[in-house]
């Protein structure tokens, strides 16, 4: 008997813990999340009137910040996925003894907060920073140009803050890849190129996908990027739900909107997945 | 070029090869020739250089010196997948996330054959899985693995198949087996075989020719007979085998024998088995060559007396006996038990014999231990 129960007894204090903070909220949000306010009341105050219309209108209102929202969040995943995989290859097969290092260098910036390092990206991209002055001097931007408030900024810091987060399962998936299959591809005929398309990519995809996720989901939810390095024009929908919730307190809406992302975010990562086709690998 | 170097075909040949890792030589100077259709194999302890030399017949290392001809085309450096060569890897490599059956068309499909299927499908007979063809590597024994392996490399039809310890990893009754399959395919497939190896006993069984490699060089060549009836040296004497070496000194000619005096009693020997560069040498005699007889027995040939049994041991097929003689060496005597039973006994005083024939004689200033006591092989991690 006791045998059977341990298990169970294990997993307790994890349900409690999931329970407690994230199923109870969730009940919470869904109930606001269909009231409307109570004519006449006080600012923030409403009623259960189960008016599904809600998430109708909230989408309506706020179908530009949707749009966005995944525009950027896959553009930095795209971004991030390009920079991260050379760096983990490198790291997995290229670094030799200075292999743990470097993946200490690539959780380094988790060492301050995440708000300062997001601040940070103003200055770089600043009139007083190195970058714009340089990029002017090349011509790559004209005078007038500008860096900081601009999409390009927004996605900038995004890609910059989810980056060990595609950098690491990469890396665990890649290092786990045996060299002498690679080895194995070149004897059988494969130049660099299809042995990397043939048996490198395939073989790193757990990693891909994990990496994947591990940015786009943070980062369509993310609003502390937009917030600091845009301006009004490059909203997302974190966001509208942060000024719904501590500035309009428009708790209904704010709530039908989190619904919605969280939706939308779950069609897409299974679609994703299923395309992708983890569990066919190992 | 690299059209041409991929359809290059005939002899290889290994000119002054020579490859270092900052101050050790793993191949030092090294000239072979593997004439095409042969099963070769490198056989040497770990760290000879042997798996450095397949590498770079592979194009899997960059010689620091010397130069590899695959018949008239010079490939020493010729990219990996342009070289008609392929490997059958020590831990197989098979691709985990391919099935079996495109495992084994993955050279084909680079090349742009056509009739991959039917190609594939006449290897998976060859080596007799043709029902796996649609499982994963992971799904498979690791004798399975081995033979999707090797078909997956000759189905290339290469001009040559280069095999890395391909047996190393199976328990030893799969790899009687596979040693006697392996040849059997590459006669039914005519390739030529490269095969690097530990085991001398699985050299001996599936080559006709064998490098006996020692520090980066090739210590001896030959037939396998050759190598073990006729060693040149008392690496190749000891690790091919057991022999008994004695020191001895060459006191005269008799025809086309030499007389060897071996602590005062006189042996012959043929001249052409003697590698000895002076007076001074060792003769060798291997252990079941010798024959014990009790002191009143007249023998033939070659006799040295005065031993006594010093130890018996029982195994089967035959029954080792561990002889001391006068000068102290214990000699190694294999009986075979045809008649059944062990007639000597520990303690028992005994004279050797053997036919002149079987002896050779090695230099004299040589180390008598020498390739006797190498350290077992490690499958090598790296």
């Amino acid at each position: 008997m006791g045998k059977i129960r341990t298990p169970y007894l294990l997993l307790l204090p994890g349900f409690a813990f999931l329970f407690t903070f994230f199923i109870l909220p969730i009940i919470n949000l869904a109930q606001t999340s269909t009231q409307t306010k109570i004519a006449g009341g006080d600012t923030g105050q409403y009623e259960q009137t189960l008016r599904f219309a809600n998430y109708v209108d909230a989408f309506v209102d706020n179908k530009e910040q949707f749009g966005r929202s995944f525009l950027y969040a896959i553009i930095a995943t795209v971004l991030a996925l390009a920079i991260a995989y050379p760096l983990a290859y490198a790291i997995a097969f290229k670094s030799g003894k200075y292999k743990n290092v470097l993946l200490v260098l690539v959780v380094a910036p988790f060492f301050t907060s995440f708000l300062l390092r997001t601040i940070a990206w103003k200055q770089i991209l600043g009139e007083e920073g190195f970058l714009v002055p340089t990029l002017r001097t090349l011509g790559i931007i004209s005078e007038n140009t500008t860096l900081t408030s601009t999409s390009f900024a927004v996605v900038m810091g995004m890609t910059y803050n989810f980056l060990p987060f595609m950098t690491l399962p990469l890396y665990a998936s890649i290092d786990r890849i045996d060299p002498r299959t690679l080895e194995a591809s070149g004897d059988l005929y494969a130049n660099g190129y299809t042995t990397f398309r043939k048996v490198t990519l395939p073989l790193s995809m757990p990693g891909v996908v994990a990496g994947t996720l591990l940015t786009f989901i943070p980062a369509a939810g993310d609003y502390v990027n937009a917030a600091i390095l845009g301006n009004p024009n490059t909203k997302m929908l974190g966001n509208v739900i942060e000024s719904r919730y501590f500035k309009i307190v428009d708790y209904p809406t704010a709530a039908a909107l989190s619904f919605t992302l969280m939706a939308a975010i779950l069609i897409l990562v299974t679609l994703y997945i299923r395309k992708a086709g983890t569990e066919e690998l190992v | 070029m690299a059209k041409a170097s991929i359809e290059a075909r005939g002899d290889l040949r290994l000119t002054r090869l020579t490859k270092t890792y900052g101050d050790f030589t793993a191949v030092d100077d090294l000239s072979l020739t593997i004439p095409k259709g042969s099963f070769f194999a490198l056989l040497g302890p770990s760290g000879c250089g042997k798996t450095t030399t397949l590498r770079m017949i592979a194009g899997l290392e960059e010689p620091t010196a010397g130069s590899i001809h695959l018949g008239e085309t010079d490939i020493t450096t010729t990219k990996p997948y342009q070289r008609p060569i392929n490997t059958v890897f020590q831990n197989y490599a098979l691709f985990p996330h391919l099935t079996i059956f495109e495992n084994i068309a993955f050279g084909l499909r680079r090349r742009g054959q056509k009739d991959v299927k039917e190609a594939v499908d006449k290897v998976l007979n060859l080596v007799e899985l043709p029902h796996l063809a649609q499982r994963k590597p992971t799904q498979l024994s690791g004798g399975q693995q081995q033979r999707i392996a090797l078909a997956r490399a000759i189905v290339n039809r290469p001009a040559l198949l280069l095999l890395d310890e391909p047996l190393g990893a199976l328990d030893l009754k799969l790899r009687r087996q596979m040693q006697i399959e392996l040849k059997w395919i590459q006669k039914e497939v005519g390739l030529t075989f490269v095969h690097v190896t530990h085991d001398q006993e699985e050299a001996m069984t599936m080559a006709d020719t064998i490098a006996v490699m020692n520090e980066g060089q090739i210590e001896q060549m030959g037939s396998p007979a050759e190598l073990y009836d006729n060693p040149e040296t008392a690496y190749v004497a000891n690790f091919l085998g057991q022999s008994n070496l004695i020191k001895g000194t060459i006191s005269g000619n008799d025809g086309d024998s030499h007389i060897v005096d071996l602590y005062g009693q006189k042996i012959s020997l043929p001249k052409n088995r003697s590698h000895a560069v002076d007076n001074s040498t060792y003769a060798g005699i291997r252990p079941e060559k010798f024959r014990i007889s009790l002191l009143d027995t007249p023998v033939k040939g070659n006799v040295l007396s005065g031993g006594h049994i010093e130890d018996v041991s029982y195994i089967g097929v035959s029954t080792q006996y561990q002889v001391e003689m006068p000068w102290g060496q214990e000699l190694m005597v294999f009986e075979q038990n045809d008649d059944g039973v062990a007639p000597f006994n520990k303690g028992d005083a005994v004279n050797i014999s053997w036919e002149p024939a079987f002896t050779f004689a090695l230099r004299g200033d040589e180390d008598a231990t020498a390739g006797s006591e190498v350290e077992p092989e490690v499958l090598d991690e790296e």
